[in-house]
C-alpha cells in the first residue's frame, strides 16, 4: 500500500546514505577494502568492476530498499519494527563479514543530519489549531510528565542497587539519575511511526505527539545538568546548583523557541520577497529550517524545539506567499527527507545492536529499567491526566489514558544521547547503552506491534473518516459564533477570547508584515491558481473525454475545441462534468454535443444549476463560512497526505465567476442589461440587525462585499473592502463601465422590495446611489446598488463634493450603526 | 458570602432558577449583576439596543439571539443552556430534563434557525441563516444550493423543511456537549 510513496523515500534514504556512509563507517578499514597491491598493468583495461568502491554505499542502499519492499506485512507490523529488524539482518552480515561493526549509528550523525529534517517535517504539517488548544496540557505532560519519569526511574533504579539487585556496578546515584532523565523522553519519530497508522482520535494523539515534541526542552536540561553534575561531583552540589538548573530550564525552553520562531519569521520574509526566484524559495525551507536547528544546537538551547516551532509558525504564511508549485515541492520534499531519515534511523538502530563491543548484560539492571519505566508511565500519565480534567470541558477518558500511556515510547533519541555520554566519568556507559537499546526495542516492537490491537479492542474513539454532513458543517461554525456571543454576553473571557483576540492581532499586524500584499489582499489567493488549475482541467477534460471516446465534437477541428476549452475554462462545466460522467450518467453530454460550437453560456449556466452536487455545495460551504475559526482536516499521516482538497471548490466558485463576470460583460457590450444577481439581504427582517454593507461595484454580481467589518474596525474593514473592489474593477479591464446601466432590472424584483425601491426603474444617480443606503433607516432596505467610496472609478472620482460628504458620513455611521442594530 | 446571600435575596425567584437551571447562588449573583450592567436605562429588562451596546457582538454574523426582550429569568435560562453537561448531577425522574441536556441545547439551536416558530426550518429561513454566515463572494445561487443540499441531506419525510427530529438526527454525531459549553458556565 506505500510502496509508491515510499519508492522515492528510498532514493531519498539512499542518497542520505551514501553521504553519511563515509562517516558513519567509523573508519573501520575493511579488509576486502583494502586497494589491491600493486598491479602490472600489461594491457588497457577496458572494463574494470571497481567493487570495492562503492561497496559499502551498494550494500546499504540495497538493504534499505529490500527493507522498503515489505510492505506486505505492513498490516499488522508497524514499519518501524520491521525496519529494526531488517537493521539486525544487515547489522549481522556487515559483522559477519568484518567482524566489526563498521555501521554504527553514531551519534553525532544521528543529532545533526537524520534528527532535523523528521522534526522538521513535524513542525511543517502540525494541525496548529488543534496543537494550540490543547497546549496547556501538553506542557503539562512534556514538564511534568517527563522530570516525574527521569526522576522516579532513577531513583527507584538507585534504591535497587542499593539493595543489591544489581550486582556490583560503579555508579551512583547521580548517574542514576542522568540515565533516568535520558530514558525519560518519549519520542517524536517513534510515535509518528506507530500512531500513524493506528487513527486515533485528534486529542489523543496531539497529546502523545506534542508531548513528544516538546519534551525535547526538558530533556536537554535534564540530560546537561545532571552530566554537569555527574562531573562535579557530589559534593560541590548545592541549592545554587540546583537553582541554576532550574532556570537552565526555562532559559533553554524558551530560548529554543524564540529562535525557532525567529527563523520562522526569516523564512516568511524570505518567501514574501522571493516572487521572482520561485525555483529555488522551495530549497529556503529546509536551509532555514536546518539552520535553527544548529543555532540552538550551538547555543546549547533545546534544537528540537527550536525546528518545530520554526515550522509551526512558519507554514501558514509560507503558504500564502509560495507559488503552488513551490508549496507542493516543499510538502514533497519533507516527506522524502523525513521518510528517508526515520527509515534510516530505524535501520541503523538495528545495525547497531549487533556489535560485541557494546554487549553489557546485568540482568537486574535491565530488567528493572524496563519495568519501571513502563510502571511510572502509566501512573504519570493517569495521575496528571486526572488533575487536568478537572479544568477540561470533556474529560479524556480511561481507555485514552491507557492508550496515551502505552504510546509512551522510547526511541532514537534516547539512544543518542546514551552513545554521547562521556566513558571516562561514566563507566558504565556500555550497560546504560545496552539497556537502552533493549528499551527501544521492546517499546517500539512489542508496543508497536500491540497498539494497533489494543486500539481496537478497547475501542479507542478513532478519527472518523467520512466528511461530515452540511448541515454539521454549517451548525460547528454557528456554535462557534453562538458560543463567542455568549461568551461576550455574559461577560467573562472565555477560550474563544483568546482565540479571537489572537486572530485579530494576526490579521492586522503579523499578516502585513510577514505576507505578500498579493496573498493579503486576495485572502482566497487560490483565485490566482486557478487560472492554472483551469488550464489543466481543460487538458485533464480533453484527455479524458479523448478517453471516452463518447464526445463527438472532439473529431471537430481545433477551432472549436479552442473555443470549447476556453468556454471551459469560465464555465467551470468540466468537474462537475467529470464526476457526472464518473458515474456513467450520458445524459450532460449531448448537451454539450449540441453547444459546442457557439460560444454561449447559458445553457452551461443550466448544467450548473443541475450539477449542483454535495460537492460544489460541500466545498462552498467549508470554503466560505466566515473565517473565525478554521476547520482544519488534520493530516499527521507520514505517507498519506493529500493536496488541500479546498482548491477544487474555489476552483468552480471562481469559475462561476468568471463566467457571469464573462456574461455581464458581454451583455454590457451588447447593451443588454443582464439579469443581474441582486444582493439579497436579510432585510425583510426588519429585526435582523446587520453590520453588512453591502458595495455592489459595476462588475462582480458575486463580489458584493460584506463589509462587516466597517463597524468595529473600519480602517481594516475598509482597507480590504476597498482592495478587493480594486482587484475587481481591474481584472475585467474592460474599460470603465457606465454604472447608469446597471439598475435596469429585467427580473421582477423580490417581493421583499419596498414599494417605493420597486418603482425606481430608472437608476439613480451617482450620488443618489451613494447616499441611499447611509442613513440609517435605509440600511434595512433592499437598495441594488452601492457604489464603494473606495472605488477609483473615474465617475465616481468626479464627484468630488460628494466625496468629502461621504467621508464625512462614514465616520458618524458607526456611531449610528451601534445606536440602531444590535 | 454574606454579599451574595443579600444580593441574592434581591433576585426574585433566585431560589427557582438555580433549581431550573443547575446555577450555583456565586453564578446567579454574577449574572446578576451583568445583567445590572448590560441594562443600561434600568428598565428592569434588556431589550435589543442593549445588546448591541456590546460592541464584541457586533462583529458577530449570529444575532438573533437577542432579538427579543429578556428578562432576568430568561436572561439565566439561556445562558443556562451553555453550561456544561453535568454527569453528576442527581437527575430526579419526575422532573423535566436539565436544561443544558443535549436536547434542549439543541432545541434551543433549533429556535434560533426557525424564526417563526413553527416547528420547522424552511428553506428561508435556512437561507437567512447561511447568508449571514458565508461570507463575500457567495452568489445567490451558490447559496441557494447549498441551502438546497443540506435541507436534502437533512430532510427525511420529504417536506422540504427540516423538523426538530430530522434536525437532531442529522447532528448525532456531533459533540454537541463540546461545542456548546462554555467552561465559565460550569
Amino acid at each position: 500500500m506505500r510502496l509508491l510513496p515510499t519508492c522515492p523515500c528510498f532514493l531519498g534514504a539512499s542518497l542520505l546514505v551514501c553521504v553519511t556512509l563515509p562517516l558513519a563507517a567509523g573508519g573501520g578499514a575493511n579488509a576486502s577494502q583494502s586497494r589491491p597491491a600493486e598491479i602490472n598493468v600489461t594491457h588497457v583495461p577496458v572494463v574494470t568492476v571497481k567493487w570495492h568502491h562503492v561497496e559499502t554505499s551498494y550494500l546499504v542502499a540495497l538493504w534499505i530498499l529490500v527493507a522498503g519492499l515489505n510492505s506486505k506485512l505492513k498490516s499488522f507490523f508497524p514499519e518501524s519494527a520491521l525496519l529494526i529488524i531488517s537493521g539486525f539482518i544487515l547489522g549481522g552480515i556487515v559483522w559477519g563479514a568484518d567482524k566489526a561493526q563498521t555501521f554504527k549509528l553514531v551519534p553525532r550523525n544521528f543529532f545533526y543530519f537524520l534528527l532535523p529534517q523528521i522534526i522538521l517535517d513535524t513542525g511543517y504539517f502540525m494541525p496548529n489549531k488543534l496543537f494550540f488548544s490543547n497546549l496547556g496540557a501538553i506542557l503539562v505532560h512534556a514538564v511534568i510528565g517527563t522530570c516525574w519519569n527521569a526522576a522516579a526511574v532513577g531513583i527507584s533504579l538507585w534504591g535497587c542497587y542499593l539493595g543489591g539487585a544489581m550486582g556490583n556496578l560503579q555508579i551512583g546515584l547521580l548517574q542514576f539519575l542522568l540515565f533516568g532523565s535520558l530514558l525519560a523522553a518519549v519520542d517524536p519519530v517513534a510515535v509518528i511511526a506507530v500512531f500513524e497508522e493506528v487513527h486515533v482520535n485528534e486529542v489523543l494523539f496531539i497529546w502523545v505527539f506534542g508531548e513528544s515534541l516538546l519534551n525535547d526542552g526538558v530533556t536537554v536540561v535534564l540530560y546537561n545538568v545532571f552530566d554537569a553534575f555527574v562531573s562535579l561531583g557530589g559534593e560541590k552540589i548545592n541549592a545554587g546548583e540546583i537553582i541554576k538548573g532550574i532556570v537552565s530550564f526555562f532559559v533553554v525552553a524558551f530560548g529554543g523557541s524564540l529562535i525557532g520562531v525567529v527563523f520562522a519569521i526569516l523564512i516568511s520574509l524570505l518567501t514574501k520577497y522571493t516572487g521572482k526566484v520561485q525555483i529555488i524559495e522551495a530549497g529556503f525551507i529546509f536551509v532555514l529550517g536546518y539552520l535553527s536547528y544548529l543555532t540552538a544546537e550551538m547555543l546549547s538551547l533545546s534544537a528540537i524545539l527550536s525546528v518545530t516551532f520554526c515550522g509551526v509558525c512558519c507554514q501558514k504564511y509560507v503558504n500564502a506567499n509560495m507559488d503552488e508549485k513551490s508549496v507542493t515541492a516543499v510538502r514533497y520534499a519533507m516527506k522524502v527527507f523525513a521518510n528517508g531519515s526515520e527509515t534510516m534511523i530505524f535501520v541503523f538502530l538495528g545495525v547497531t545492536a549487533i556489535d560485541t563491543d557494546i554487549w553489557v548484560w546485568n540482568t537486574g539492571f535491565i530488567l528493572l529499567t524496563l519495568l519501571f519505566v513502563l510502571v511510572y508511565r502509566f501512573m504519570g500519565v493517569f495521575f496528571l491526566t486526572w488533575i487536568l480534567n478537572r479544568y477540561r470541558l470533556v474529560p479524556i477518558e480511561l481507555i485514552d489514558q491507557i492508550v496515551m500511556s502505552f504510546g509512551g515510547l522510547r526511541g532514537a533519541v534516547a539512544y543518542g544521547l546514551a552513545a554521547s555520554l562521556d566513558e571516562t566519568r561514566i563507566k558504565e556507559k556500555n550497560l546504560m547503552i545496552t539497556t537502552t537499546l533493549i528499551v527501544v526495542y521492546f517499546t517500539v516492537i512489542l508496543q508497536g506491534l500491540t497498539m494497533k490491537p489494543l486500539v481496537k479492542w478497547l475501542k479507542v474513539k478513532r478519527v472518523s473518516p467520512t466528511e461530515l454532513k452540511l448541515i454539521e458543517k454549517v451548525n460547528n461554525r454557528a456554535f462557534e459564533h453562538i458560543l463567542a456571543a455568549m461568551e461576550d454576553i455574559s461577560g467573562r473571557i472565555g477560550d474563544n477570547w483568546w482565540t479571537r483576540g489572537w486572530k485579530r492581532f494576526e490579521d492586522t499586524y503579523i499578516t502585513w508584515f510577514l505576507m505578500k500584499p498579493e496573498a493579503r489582499k486576495n485572502r482566497d489567493y487560490l483565485f490566482s491558481i486557478f487560472h492554472k488549475l483551469n488550464l489543466e482541467d481543460a487538458i485533464n477534460y480533453v484527455t479524458e473525454a479523448e478517453k471516452r471516446g463518447s464526445l463527438a465534437f472532439l473529431n471537430q477541428t481545433d477551432g472549436t475545441i479552442v473555443n470549447f476549452e476556453k468556454k471551459l475554462r469560465f464555465s467551470g462545466v468540466m468537474p462537475d462534468i467529470m464526476s457526472e460522467l464518473d458515474f456513467g450518467e450520458k445524459s450532460n453530454i449531448s448537451d454539450i454535443k449540441d453547444t459546442v460550437p457557439s460560444v454561449s453560456l447559458n445553457i452551461h449556466e443550466h448544467e450548473m444549476k443541475r450539477m449542483n452536487e454535495d460537492f460544489n455545495a460541500h466545498h462552498l460551504l467549508q470554503q466560505h463560512l466566515y473565517r473565525s475559526r478554521k476547520n482544519h482536516r488534520h493530516k499527521y499521516s507520514r505517507s498519506n497526505f493529500s493536496i488541500n482538497q479546498s482548491e477544487d471548490e474555489v476552483q468552480e466558485i471562481f469559475q462561476r465567476t468568471m463566467r457571469s463576470r464573462l456574461e455581464s460583460f458581454k451583455s454590457a457590450k451588447m447593451g443588454v442589461t443582464p439579469a443581474k444577481k441582486i444582493t439579497k439581504h436579510p432585510k425583510k427582517d426588519p429585526n435582523h440587525k446587520t453590520t453588512d454593507k453591502s458595495k455592489k461595484h459595476p462588475y462582480g454580481d458575486e463580489d458584493f462585499e460584506f463589509s462587516e467589518a466597517d463597524s468595529a474596525y473600519s480602517g481594516d474593514g475598509g482597507a480590504t473592502g476597498g482592495s478587493s473592489q480594486r482587484r475587481g474593477t481591474y481584472t475585467m479591464g474592460a474599460g470603465v463601465e457606465n454604472p447608469a446601466f446597471m439598475p435596469e432590472m429585467d427580473t421582477p424584483p423580490p417581493p421583499w422590495v419596498t414599494e417605493a425601491e420597486a418603482d425606481t426603474s430608472v437608476a439613480p444617480s451617482q450620488g443618489a446611489q451613494r447616499y441611499l443606503p447611509w442613513s440609517p433607516r435605509n440600511l434595512h432596505r433592499l437598495a441594488p446598488l452601492r457604489i464603494s467610496d473606495r472605488s477609483t472609478d473615474s465617475f465616481l472620482m468626479a464627484d468630488a463634493p460628494a466625496t468629502e460628504e461621504s467621508s464625512e458620513e462614514s465616520p458618524q455611521q458607526p456611531s449610528q450603526r451601534d445606536g440602531t442594530h444590535m | 458570602m454574606g454579599s451574595t446571600n443579600s444580593t441574592l435575596s434581591k433576585i426574585p425567584n433566585a431560589g427557582d432558577l438555580m433549581q431550573e437551571t443547575g446555577f450555583s447562588p456565586a453564578h446567579i449573583v454574577r449574572l446578576y449583576d451583568r445583567y445590572k450592567a448590560l441594562d443600561k436605562d434600568k428598565k428592569g429588562h434588556l431589550c435589543p439596543q442593549d445588546f448591541g451596546a456590546i460592541k464584541e457582538l457586533a462583529m458577530n454574523p449570529i444575532k438573533q439571539v437577542c432579538q427579543e426582550v429578556l428578562d432576568f429569568p430568561s436572561f439565566v435560562r439561556i445562558l443556562a443552556h451553555f453550561r456544561p453537561v453535568d454527569k453528576n448531577r442527581p437527575k430526579d425522574p419526575n422532573s423535566p430534563e436539565h436544561i443544558n441536556s443535549r436536547s434542549n441545547k439543541l432545541k434551543f439551536i433549533f429556535q434560533l434557525y426557525d424564526q417563526d416558530k413553527d416547528g420547522k426550518i424552511s428553506r428561508q429561513e435556512l437561507l437567512q441563516v447561511l447568508r449571514t454566515m458565508l461570507e463575500k463572494q457567495v452568489t445567490e445561487e451558490q447559496l441557494e444550493s447549498i441551502a438546497d443540499r443540506t435541507i436534502q441531506e437533512a430532510d427525511l419525510d420529504r417536506d422540504d423543511a427540516i423538523s426538530f427530529d430530522e434536525f437532531r438526527k442529522s447532528m448525532e454525531k456531533v459533540n454537541i456537549e463540546h461545542k456548546m459549553s462554555i467552561r465559565f458556565l460550569r
